[in-house]
């Protein structure tokens, strides 16, 4: 064990460390600004942000990413046509098709990154934002906030739009092909969850949790 | 900078859910959130290490094995990634052959070599340059992901392309291992903890935090 606390530990000055380098760092509040965001001095690693309307965006961005989530499932991504005779395939249909071709991970590895898990995002940030919203507490909020956060790097639409894209791009020289709806939606879909995970902070989170009922 | 800085030499730490500090060595789990807590992620380098020699390993297959087989009129034919890339560069796609060559074959090399680097530069608990390492792994962390590209390239084609009489194209092994080597130098820079880099800074003399 390290030896007696060098820093004198303050119960009244509220102390953050910084996750990348373990620096101690005072956590400032600026009640008048409305959004800002505080970087490790040390190691530039973000530390925290804040944003005054953040639970209201977040929520409303995450319905409109479920329902886009929806659109993009039910319709086709890209349409081949050769001499009249065309094909087309949504997201699933690609993971079965994979899975008929005996490559049952790789098939589990594109379904779960392109669409399962950012349903389970969005279905996690809406459990935990619509509660606060209404001032109570969430159930299993931890277990959740730590399930979403445990998921995010796992979510690869901007990837996967590009891949669309390259197969495209291939496939032209091979036939007419027909960008369907579904690109459309991906598209809109990478926006949106990019501006989800900007606006889920862990500090604010967390302080709605304390103000709200239990 | 000196040890004062350092939440490890307070026996505190901030909670990777909430932020919370606590001290692992009297509260087991955070008390806000219930998180188990501890200095340093247990077993780091060990785990990056096992993860990393693994993607190291299966980065051959993944360059060997065909990652396509075409069946049309004009024969059967075997690309791997590399065949690909050089398919579209002749055929003119330059932009597009260099975002393949790029996602496929050069980020996983450097993201695994670089993370080569970290962890023997961790080990041999060196204290150079600890900022430009720290940006690195975040630069990791960043670019990981693209590596996919050519999976969902792959599964794209396969799906669109089969037409019976015409054409059929069939994913090959090489996909397999190439989507493990994405997953597995994923996990391996997960695994991997930033905080030991400055471990060296703060306390030059060998000691090491761990739990």
């Amino acid at each position: 064990m390290p030896n007696e606390p060098a820093l004198p530990v303050n119960k009244d000055v509220a102390l953050t460390a910084c996750h990348e380098c373990d620096l101690l760092v005072r956590e400032t509040d600026r009640p008048d600004a409305s959004h800002y965001s505080a970087l490790c001095p040390r190691c530039g690693a973000l530390l925290y942000r804040h944003s005054r309307h953040s639970l209201e965006h977040t929520l409303a961005l995450a319905c409109a990413c479920l329902v886009l989530l929806v659109v993009a499932n039910t319709f086709p991504v890209v349409g081949l046509n050769i001499q009249g005779q065309r094909i087309d395939t949504t997201v699933i249909g690609a993971a079965l098709q994979l899975w008929r071709e005996d490559m049952l991970a790789v098939a589990i590895l594109v379904l779960v990154t392109t669409t399962l898990t950012p349903l389970l995002e969005m279905a996690a940030v809406i459990w935990l934002v619509l509660p606060l919203m209404l001032g109570r507490r969430p159930p299993a909020f931890a277990r959740v906030f730590r399930v979403l956060q445990a998921a995010h790097p796992w979510a690869m639409v901007e990837v996967f739009l590009l891949g669309i894209l390259v197969a495209l791009v291939k496939l032209s020289h091979l036939a007419e092909v027909l960008p369907g709806p579904a690109m459309l939606c991906f598209g809109a879909l990478m926006l949106l969850l990019t501006a989800v995970s900007a606006l889920i902070e862990p500090r604010d989170l967390w302080r709605a949790w304390e103000e709200a009922r239990e | 900078m000196s040890a004062p800085y350092q939440a490890a030499a307070t026996g505190k730490t901030a909670c990777p859910n909430c932020g919370l500090l606590g001290s692992p060595a009297t509260e087991p789990a955070c008390l806000r959130c219930g998180t188990p807590l501890h200095l340093r992620k247990p077993n780091s380098i060990q785990r990056s290490w096992a993860l990393l020699i693994a993607a190291f390993v299966l980065y051959l297959p993944a360059n060997l094995l065909p990652i396509m087989e075409t069946r049309s009129l004009f024969g059967p034919q075997q690309d791997t990634i590399m065949s690909g890339v050089a398919y579209m560069w002749s055929s003119g796609s330059w932009v597009l052959a260099s975002v393949v060559f790029i996602a496929s074959i050069l980020v996983p090399l450097l993201k695994m070599l670089s993370l080569t680097v970290l962890l023997v530069s961790v080990q041999r608990r060196s204290n150079r340059q600890p900022l430009q390492r720290t940006k690195l792994y975040r630069f990791l962390e960043l670019i990981g992901r693209w590596s996919m590209l050519d999976v969902y390239v792959v599964t794209i084609v396969v799906a669109l392309v089969q037409f019976q009489s015409l054409a059929t194209i069939r994913p090959g092994a090489g996909v397999i291992a190439f989507a493990a080597v994405v997953v597995l130098s994923m996990l391996a820079t997960q695994a991997f903890e930033p905080r030991l880099i400055w471990d060296a800074v703060d306390n030059p003399a060998p000691k090491e935090i761990t739990s």
